[in-house]
C-alpha cells in the first residue's frame, strides 16, 4: 500500500464514518459537528486529486460559511434549553430499501463501467489557481459574473426573508 | 487494485446516497439541508475526479468552484426560510409544516 | 420688446397661478403664509408681467403666434393624417384680456383676504381662486380650440368648486349643481361645433381654420354647415357667458362668496363666452351672426325686467350682469365688434367693483345682524338696508360712481362702450332692417338706469330699516376698500379714450380692430369698413337717444325710490300679474322643472313601463317556457290529470305517427309488416321521449342518464381515489422517494 493509497483511505473513511453520524445520528448538534469532519474529509480528496485551489475554498467557505450558518440554524430553531435536539426520521424502511438500491447500482455502474482514463496532463506539483483565475476572466466570464449576482440576490434576500419575519412578530 | 478513478467515484456514490437518505428521512429542516450538503459534495468530488482522470484539465474545477458557490447562496436562503417558518409554525419538523395542504 | 419675450412672459403669467393653486393645496393649510398672501402675490406678479406684455404687443403689429406639435395619430382610416398642435396666439385681444384678467382676480384676491378672514377653508379657498385663473388665463391665451375647450372645461370645474365652497349649505351645492350642469349643455353643442371643425381642417388652430375658409374650403361644402358650426360653438358661450336660455344658472350662484361672484362676472367665467365668440368672429356667417345678435337681444331684455322686481343686492347685480352680457353679444352679433370687448373690458371694472362694493355692504349689513344674535334678517336683502351713505362713505362714493358707469352717464367708462353698442345697433338696423334690436337695446339701456338708481337709493339713501341695527355698521377695512377704490378710479373715461364723448377714438378701440370676416362673401356680414362709416353716422344719434332714455330711467327711479312721489307698491299692486311674473324671473327654472326635469322623469317612467312589462315579460317568459321544458308537466299532471293525460296521448300519437310516416319514408317502400313493427317501436321509443319531455320533462333525462353517468364516474373516482390516497402524504420526502422508486423502475427496464 502506497502512501498515496493509505492517504486516500484515510480521507474516505473519514468522510463517510462522519458522514454516516451525520444521517443517524439522533442529536442535531451531533450531526453539525459531525458534518465538520465530512467536509474535512472531503478536502483531504480534493487535494489528493490535484485541486489545491477547491480544496481551500470547500475549507473556508463549507466550513467557515455554511457548517457555521447551519449551526446558527440549529441553535436558533431548536430549544436549546429543552435539550429537544433529538429529531426523529420518516419512512426510515422503504426509504433505506430504494437507497440502498440507488447505492448498489450506482457503485455497480461505477465499478462495471470500463472508464476510459486520459492520463493526467496536469503537474501535480503545479498550483491551480493561475489557470482557474484565467479562466474566470475568460472562458466562463460570463458565468462568473452572474454567479456574482446570484451571491447577492441570495444575501439580499436571505437578509430580507430573515428580517421579515421579524417584523412580523 | 491501485487507486483510480472507481475508488474516488464509488466514494462519491457512498456520500450521494447517505445525503440522499438524509433528505428522505430526516424530519428536521437543517438536517435535511445538511443531507443536500452532502449530496453537493459528492457530485463535487465526481466534477474534480474527472477534472483529473478525464482530461478536462480544469474546466472540471471551475464546474466545482460554481457549484460551491451556489451552496452558499442555497444555505443562505434555505437557512432563512427555515427561520421564518420556524417563527410562524414553532417547529422546523418539515411533517408538521402543512398548513398549504390543508 | 421682442417677440419670444412676450411669449416666455405669456407663459409665466399662465404657469405661476397652476404653481401657486398646487403650493396652496398642499401646503396652504400648515403654512399661513402661503394660504392667502402668497397667492396674492402670485397674482400682483403676474399683473406687472400682464401689463409689460399688453404694452409690449401694443407696440407689434401683427399677432404673435407660436405651437408646436402635441400628437400625432399618423394616418387615421377615414380621415386621413391627423395632429393637435398646441400654441398661444398673442394679439392684442389676449394681451388686454389678460390685463383685465389678471388685474380683477389679484384685486378679488386682495379683497378675499378681509372678506373671507376667518373663513373654514381659507387656503382652499384660495387654491381655488388661483385654478380659477390659470383656467381663464388659458381661455384667453390659447390659439387653438383644443386648449379653449380644455380651459372651458376647467373654468366649469373651478367655477363649480367655488361656487359649492360653503357646501355645507344647501343652495350653496345645488347652485354649484346646477352652474355645472347647464354649463355642460352648452359645452355639447361647443364641442359638436369644434368637431366639425375638427373633421373638416384636421386642425384645431383657430389661425388655420380661418385661412383654410378663407380658402374657400368650408364643412361638407356648405354654407349652412358654417354657420350650424358657428352657432355650435356660440353654444358655448350661451353656457359661460348666461345667455339665454341657459342663464338660469348665473343668478343662483350668488350661493358663492360674493368675491367669487365678482371674479364670476367681471373678468373670468361669464367674459369667456364672449371671448370665444370676439375669437371665432371671423368665422361667424351673417346668419350666425343675427342669431348670435338675437339670442344677445333677447337674454338683455329678459333679464333687464327681472332686474327691476329683485329685491336680493346680488340677485339684482346677477340680472344686471346677464343683460349687460346680453349688451356684449348683441354688440359682437350685430358686427360692431370693437365695441362688443370694448363693453367686456369696461363692464369688468365697474362690475366687479359693483359686486365687490355690494359685498362690502353685505360685509357691514352681516356683522351688524350678527352682533345683534338677530339671525332671520336676510343681510342681501335690500329692504332690510337703507341709509348706509353715512355709515360707509368709501363704499357709497364708490358704488355711485359704477352706477354711473353702468347706468351710461358721460365721463364714464361705461358710456363710452354702452354707446358704441347702441350705435352699432343702429347701424345694424339701418343696413339689415333688424330693428326691433335697436329698440330694444336702447328700452334695456333705460331700464338699467332705473334698476341700478333703485338699488343704490334703497341701499344707500333713505332711513334705515332698524335703527338699532343702524348703530352696528361699521365701514370696511382697508385691504377691502382698497380694490374698491382702485375699480372706481378705473371706471372714468380717461383710461379708455381721451373724449369722453367718443369711444372709438380711444386706444383701446384702435387696438382692437373688427377682424375681417373669412366666410365666402355670399354669407358675409357687411363689410366692416361699410359698417363702421355707419356707426360713426349713428354716433350722435346713438349717444342723444341713449342719454335721452337713461336719463329717464334716473329720473322714475329718482321719483320713487327717493321722492317717493310714485309708489312702487302701488304700481306693483296695479300690475300683480306683472310684477309677480318678473319677480319669479319669468318663471324660467319652475319653466325647465316641469319640461327638462318634469319631461325626463316622463321618459323614464315609460322606460321602466317598457322595461318591466315588456323586457322582463320576454325574460319571464323565456325562463317558464324553458322551466316547463326542464322540470316537465308534472304540476300540471297533478293539478289537472285530464288535461295532461290528452296532453300526453296527444303527444304519444302525434310521435308514433311522424315515426312512422318516417320510417316509411326512410325505407322508401310500401309499409310491410316489418316496418308495421319498426314503426311500432320506433312509436315506443317516441312515446318514452314525451314521456320524459311532459312528465319528467328534460331535466328527467338529465335526472336518471345524464346524472348516472356522473355520479357512476364520481363513485369510480372517488374509488381509484380511495386506494391511491395512501400515497398522498402530502410530505415533499415521500414524493422524493417515489419518485426516485420510479428512477430505479426505469433504470431496470432500460437495463
Amino acid at each position: 500500500m502506497t502512501l498515496y493509497e493509505a492517504i486516500f483511505y484515510f480521507f474516505a473513511i473519514i468522510t463517510l464514518v462522519s458522514a454516516g453520524i451525520v444521517v443517524f445520528s439522533k442529536n442535531v448538534i451531533h450531526s453539525a459537528f459531525s458534518l465538520l469532519f465530512t467536509f474535512f474529509g472531503v478536502t483531504g480528496i480534493y487535494v489528493l486529486l490535484n485541486a489545491d485551489f477547491i480544496a481551500v475554498t470547500q475549507l473556508l467557505i463549507y466550513v467557515g460559511g455554511i457548517l457555521v450558518l447551519l449551526l446558527f440554524g440549529v441553535m436558533l430553531t431548536n430549544k436549546v434549553i429543552d435539550v429537544e435536539l433529538k429529531t426523529g426520521t420518516l419512512q426510515t424502511v422503504p426509504a433505506s430499501i430504494i437507497v440502498a438500491s440507488i447505492a448498489g447500482v450506482l457503485c455497480g455502474v461505477f465499478y462495471i463501467t470500463d472508464w476510459k482514463i486520459i492520463p493526467a496532463s496536469m503537474d501535480a506539483t503545479k498550483s491551480t489557481t493561475a489557470g482557474l483565475g484565467e479562466m474566470f476572466m475568460t472562458t466562463y466570464l460570463l458565468p462568473f459574473e452572474v454567479a456574482s449576482v446570484v451571491l447577492l440576490v441570495a444575501l439580499v434576500g436571505a437578509a430580507m426573508i430573515a428580517r421579515k419575519e421579524r417584523t412580523v412578530e | 487494485m491501485e487507486v483510480g478513478l472507481t475508488h474516488f467515484l464509488i466514494v462519491s456514490a457512498i456520500l450521494f446516497s447517505l445525503g440522499l437518505f438524509a433528505v428522505i428521512t430526516r424530519r428536521n429542516a437543517i438536517l435535511v439541508l445538511m443531507g443536500v450538503e452532502l449530496i453537493l459534495n459528492s457530485a463535487n468530488i465526481n466534477f474534480i475526479a474527472f477534472a483529473k482522470y478525464g482530461g478536462m484539465k480544469l474546466d472540471g474545477q471551475a464546474a466545482a468552484v460554481f457549484v460551491i458557490i451556489l451552496a452558499a447562496a442555497e444555505a443562505a436562503v434555505a437557512l432563512a426560510i427555515v427561520l421564518n417558518i420556524y417563527q410562524r409554525f414553532k417547529t422546523v419538523n418539515v411533517d408538521e409544516i402543512s398548513a398549504m395542504k390543508e | 420688446m421682442n417677440e419670444q419675450t412676450l411669449i416666455n412672459l405669456s407663459l409665466a403669467i399662465l404657469l405661476l397661478p397652476i404653481a401657486s393653486f398646487v403650493i396652496q393645496i398642499f401646503f396652504g393649510k400648515k403654512v399661513s403664509f402661503l394660504s392667502d398672501k402668497f397667492g396674492t402675490a402670485i397674482l400682483f406678479i403676474c399683473l406687472a408681467m400682464s401689463l409689460a406684455v399688453m404694452f409690449g404687443k401694443l407696440g407689434i403689429e401683427e399677432p404673435i403666434i407660436t405651437s408646436f406639435q402635441w400628437v400625432d395619430f399618423g394616418n387615421v382610416p377615414v380621415l386621413g393624417h391627423l395632429t393637435i398642435d398646441l400654441g398661444f396666439t398673442i394679439d392684442n385681444l389676449s394681451a388686454i384680456m389678460l390685463v383685465v384678467v389678471t388685474l380683477v382676480s389679484s384685486l378679488v384676491h386682495l379683497f378675499s383676504i378681509g372678506y373671507m378672514h376667518g373663513d373654514v377653508r381659507y387656503s382652499r379657498y384660495f387654491a381655488y381662486l388661483s385654478i380659477f385663473t390659470f383656467s381663464m388665463l388659458m381661455i384667453v391665451l390659447t390659439g387653438n380650440f383644443f386648449l379653449m375647450y380644455v380651459g372651458w372645461e376647467l373654468v366649469g370645474l373651478s367655477s363649480y368648486l367655488l361656487i359649492g365652497h360653503w357646501y355645507e349649505k344647501k343652495s350653496a351645492s345645488n347652485a354649484a349643481m346646477k352652474a355645472f350642469i347647464v354649463n355642460r349643455i352648452g359645452d355639447i353643442g361647443m364641442f359638436t361645433g369644434i368637431m366639425i371643425l375638427y373633421y373638416t381642417f384636421h386642425t384645431f388652430g383657430f389661425k388655420e381654420i380661418f385661412e383654410a375658409i378663407g380658402s374657400g374650403n368650408i364643412p361638407m361644402g356648405s354654407e349652412k354647415w358654417l354657420t350650424a358650426a358657428g352657432i355650435l360653438v356660440f353654444c358655448g358661450a350661451i353656457g359661460k357667458s348666461a345667455q339665454f336660455p341657459l342663464h338660469v344658472w348665473l343668478p343662483d350662484a350668488m350661493e358663492g362668496p360674493t368675491p367669487v361672484s365678482a371674479l364670476i362676472h367681471a373678468a373670468t367665467m361669464v367674459a369667456a363666452g364672449v371671448y370665444l365668440v370676439a375669437r371665432t368672429f371671423p368665422m361667424m356667417t351673417a346668419d350666425a351672426l343675427t342669431v348670435i345678435a338675437y339670442i344677445g337681444t333677447i337674454t338683455a331684455f329678459i333679464s333687464a325686467t327681472i332686474a327691476v322686481a329683485q329685491n336680493d343686492i346680488k340677485k339684482v347685480l346677477a340680472y344686471s350682469t346677464v343683460s349687460q352680457l346680453g349688451y356684449m353679444v348683441v354688440g359682437l352679433g350685430v358686427g360692431a365688434y370693437t365695441a362688443g370687448f370694448f363693453h367686456l373690458v369696461t363692464h369688468a371694472m365697474f362690475k366687479a367693483g359693483l359686486f365687490l362694493g355690494s359685498g362690502s355692504v353685505i360685509h357691514a349689513m352681516h356683522h351688524a345682524t350678527h352682533h345683534m344674535h338677530d339671525h332671520h334678517t336676510d343681510p342681501q336683502d335690500m329692504r332690510n338696508m337703507g341709509g348706509l351713505k353715512n355709515k360707509m362713505p368709501i363704499t357709497f362714493k364708490v358704488f355711485l360712481i359704477y352706477t354711473a358707469a353702468i347706468s351710461g352717464i358721460p365721463l364714464f367708462s361705461g358710456f363710452l362702450s354702452k354707446d358704441m353698442i347702441l350705435a352699432g345697433t343702429l347701424a345694424f338696423g339701418n343696413t339689415t332692417g333688424h330693428w326691433i334690436i335697436p329698440i330694444t337695446m336702447f328700452f334695456i339701456a333705460g331700464l338699467t338706469a332705473f334698476y341700478m338708481c333703485r338699488m343704490l337709493f334703497l341701499t344707500f339713501f333713505g332711513n334705515h330699516a332698524d335703527a338699532h341695527r343702524y348703530e352696528h355698521i361699521h365701514e370696511s377695512p382697508k385691504v377691502m376698500t382698497i380694490p374698491l377704490l382702485i375699480f372706481a378710479t378705473l371706471s372714468f373715461w380717461i383710461f379708455f379714450s381721451f373724449n369722453p364723448l367718443d369711444g372709438a377714438s380711444g386706444w383701446l378701440a384702435k387696438a382692437v380692430e373688427r377682424p375681417e370676416s373669412v366666410v365666402p362673401a355670399t354669407s358675409a356680414a357687411i363689410g366692416p369698413h361699410e359698417f363702421e362709416e355707419e356707426m360713426h353716422h349713428e354716433h350722435y344719434v346713438a349717444m342723444g337717444l341713449s342719454l335721452l332714455v337713461a336719463a329717464i330711467g334716473i329720473l322714475i327711479a329718482y321719483l320713487t325710490y327717493y321722492k317717493k312721489s310714485i309708489s312702487a307698491d302701488a304700481v306693483a299692486a296695479k300690475l300683480p300679474g306683472m310684477h309677480k311674473f318678473l319677480y319669479n324671473k319669468w318663471y324660467f327654472d319652475e319653466l325647465y322643472g316641469s319640461v327638462v326635469v318634469g319631461g325626463t322623469l316622463a321618459f323614464t317612467r315609460v322606460l321602466r313601463w317598457i322595461d318591466t312589462y315588456i323586457v322582463d315579460g320576454m325574460v319571464n317568459g323565456t325562463a317558464t317556457w324553458t322551466k316547463a321544458m326542464v322540470f316537465g308537466y308534472s304540476k300540471n299532471w297533478k293539478e289537472k290529470p285530464v288535461n295532461a293525460k290528452i296532453f300526453l296521448l296527444g303527444g304519444l300519437f302525434v310521435a308514433g305517427v311522424v315515426t312512422a310516416f318516417s320510417f316509411r319514408w326512410l325505407m322508401g317502400v310500401e309499409a310491410g309488416f316489418i316496418h308495421l313493427v319498426w314503426s311500432g317501436l320506433g312509436a315506443l321509443c317516441a312515446g318514452l321521449l314525451t314521456f320524459f319531455m311532459f312528465y319528467g320533462g328534460a331535466g328527467g333525462f338529465d335526472k336518471f342518464v345524464v346524472d348516472g353517468l356522473v355520479n357512476g364516474v364520481a363513485y369510480a373516482s372517488g374509488f381509484f381515489g380511495i386506494l391511491f390516497r395512501k400515497t398522498q402524504t402530502g410530505k415533499v420526502q415521500t414524493y422524493i422517494m417515489l419518485a426516485l422508486l420510479g428512477m430505479m423502475i426505469i433504470f431496470f427496464m432500460m437495463k
